[in-house]
């Protein structure tokens, strides 16, 4: 039964509130979803469709060892995990960046190995390594803007949405890593078996993320 | 042994064995070690980068084979006209993705190598989706071919430095970043275009073998497409062609990989649990004249699909002077039946079964059906 309908890995909070009523639109409802309780698994039968809530970071996980058929998951953990998936839609919602940035008057000396703060170490390694540069990888799971300012790095490669962290810290951005926003991704396994609508569900979705332009 | 009392990946090793002995493949047997050489000579060539590695007693750096079909090729010689037959069953090591942990995997694979023409290709593409069934009724087996893909990629023009990235995007589907990647190399919009909808490409032989007619005719080499016409059309006619998709998104490295590609999915494997393709390239590589091509069943991919609910199906319980003729003709009554049967004086702890009987004062009762 588990098999016959479409699973979806859904990220937690204001992202994934959006998905769901974009899924919504789409003609995949689950009025139980909006109830107000600590739920984290919602179906509705009739419309072949069941939602999880998962932590942003895990959807990859949840959709490539096929526990969700399909999922939205940002671009940034799709390059630090480059989990073997299919990414079929960019979804064009949760726009951010994936930047460089470093104290006001932090001056690049190309001389000596650059020490960078990150929760991204692939993404970060793979952008120093496209540039021939060697660093130093300081992997830390949060606050990465005091790592400039109390010198365990020179400069840290985080997600900037608005830049007020960064200000507020006297921090600006030196580069742009990538360009981020939510993805549709899908199981290969999955796709293989539902194919017609997980196709059908993309087309949908691409035609309202086309109209948010 | 009953076949239905061996877990799927060990009954299906016997299914497999006698397919490929059926067709007149040889068994190929072989050392668990290979020296590490081999392997970093063709690094890329292998699934995951780590390999065990250990000093032998002569000096010599070892490895616990990450592969099979590297030692295949190196031990085999070219034969002219002809054309080797293999299978092998065996276990490799290689690093599991995520965990970052060395994991044993049994694999069984079969190779052909020597002149390869277009009946043995549809041979060994047979063979692989006569394996998948045998897995798994509930299958697909997607094909693609590399040469095409080429050629569709030089009619776009990509840059040969830039043709890694394009596959990858084609490999995920990944339209949209495809065509934002072929907008930055200055391809045109139309060629770009279609590079995309091959990406898309999704169906039966029946379904998309028009369209590579219509579409391809004036881009790729004619010979490619009447290879993959003939062998397509063969496969679709096949007891299980109904199996049979095409999909361009399936895609190796052409480093080793050309013609060819497959990789098979079972419902409930959430991974491909089959893959193979044809590896001249890698033949060439490795300075052999032959062609080749083989595949390889990821036998640990069904382990999740093979765990049953309870551990036996029925537990029967004795008394200590329990009289040992009732007690046999208990139990073979309940194995006639085609059930499972545990014999214990007490009941073990945490174990699940479907009904528990009881012996007491020479008589046999049920007393606990979860069934």
């Amino acid at each position: 039964m588990l098999k016959t309908m479409l699973n979806v890995a859904l990220p937690k909070g204001r992202l994934g509130e959006k998905v769901y009523s974009m899924f919504q639109q789409a003609g995949y409802p689950c009025p139980s979803i909006e109830e107000n309780n600590r739920k984290l698994i919602f179906e509705n039968e009739e419309a072949g469709v069941r939602y999880f809530w998962v932590k942003p970071s895990d959807v990859a996980i949840y959709v490539e060892r096929g526990a969700a058929d399909i999922g939205v998951a940002g671009k940034d953990i799709l390059l630090e995990y480059e989990p073997d998936i299919y990414e079929l839609l960019d979804l064009k919602i949760g726009k951010c960046k994936m930047a460089v940035a470093a104290k006001k008057d932090f001056r690049d000396d190309k001389g000596r190995t650059l020490k960078v703060a990150t929760k991204f170490s692939n993404i970060a390694g793979n952008f120093y390594r496209s540039k021939g540069r060697d660093i130093d990888i300081i992997h830390l799971n949060g606050s990465i803007e005091i790592a400039p300012i109390l010198g365990l790095s020179d400069v840290i490669v985080d997600i900037v949405e608005t830049g007020t962290t960064l200000k507020e810290n006297d921090l600006t951005v030196f580069d742009t890593v990538v360009d981020i926003s939510a993805r549709l991704i899908s199981n290969k396994a999955s796709y293989k078996f539902k194919s017609g609508e997980i196709d059908r569900l993309t087309q949908k979705l691409a035609e309202q993320s086309e109209e948010q332009l | 042994m009953k076949s239905s009392q061996l877990n799927p990946g060990e009954n299906l090793i016997f299914l497999l064995r006698e397919l490929y002995d059926k067709y007149g493949y040889s068994r190929y047997k072989m050392n668990k070690f290979e020296e590490y050489d081999l392997y970093a000579k063709n690094k890329d060539f292998l699934i995951s980068d780590g390999v065990i590695t250990f000093t032998d007693t002569n000096g010599k750096l070892m490895a616990l084979k990450p592969d099979v079909t590297l030692s295949i090729v190196k031990n085999t010689k070219d034969s002219g006209n002809t054309v080797q037959k293999l299978y092998y069953n065996e276990n490799v090591y290689r690093v599991s993705k995520g965990t970052s942990s060395f994991k044993e995997i049994t694999q069984v694979g079969l190779e052909a190598i020597g002149n390869i023409d277009e009946y043995c290709i549809f041979e060994v593409i047979s063979l692989a989706v006569k394996s998948l069934v045998c897995a798994e009724k509930n299958c697909i087996m997607e094909i693609s071919h590399l040469g095409l893909l080429s050629d569709i990629i030089n009619y776009a023009g990509v840059p040969k430095s830039e043709i890694k990235k394009v596959i990858h995007f084609i490999g995920e589907k990944n339209v949209h970043e495809l065509l934002a990647f072929c907008h930055t190399l200055g391809i045109e919009k139309e060629k770009a275009e279609f590079l995309a909808n091959t990406a898309k490409i999704y169906g039966t032989p029946g379904d998309v073998l028009p369209w590579i007619r219509e579409n391809l005719k004036d881009i790729a080499d004619e010979k490619n497409i009447e290879i993959f016409e003939n062998v397509m059309t063969a496969l679709n006619q096949e007891e299980n062609g109904d199996v049979i998709r095409i999909d361009f998104s399936v895609v190796d490295d052409l480093r080793y990989y050309n013609g060819f590609v497959f990789k098979g999915f079972a419902e409930g494997v959430p991974t491909s649990v089959l893959s193979g393709g044809q590896y001249d390239a890698l033949m060439k590589n490795m300075k052999r004249q032959s062609g080749a091509i083989g595949f390889a069943v990821y036998l640990d991919s069904f382990e999740s699909t093979a765990s049953s609910e309870y551990d036996v199906d029925v537990l029967l319980v004795y008394s200590k002077n329990a009289d040992i003729a009732l007690l046999k003709k208990t139990a073979d009554e309940i194995i006639a039946k085609g059930e499972s049967v545990l014999m214990q004086t007490e009941k073990p702890d945490g174990i699940k079964y479907k009904r528990l009987l009881i012996e007491k004062d020479g008589e046999v009762v049920c007393v606990e059906n979860n069934a």
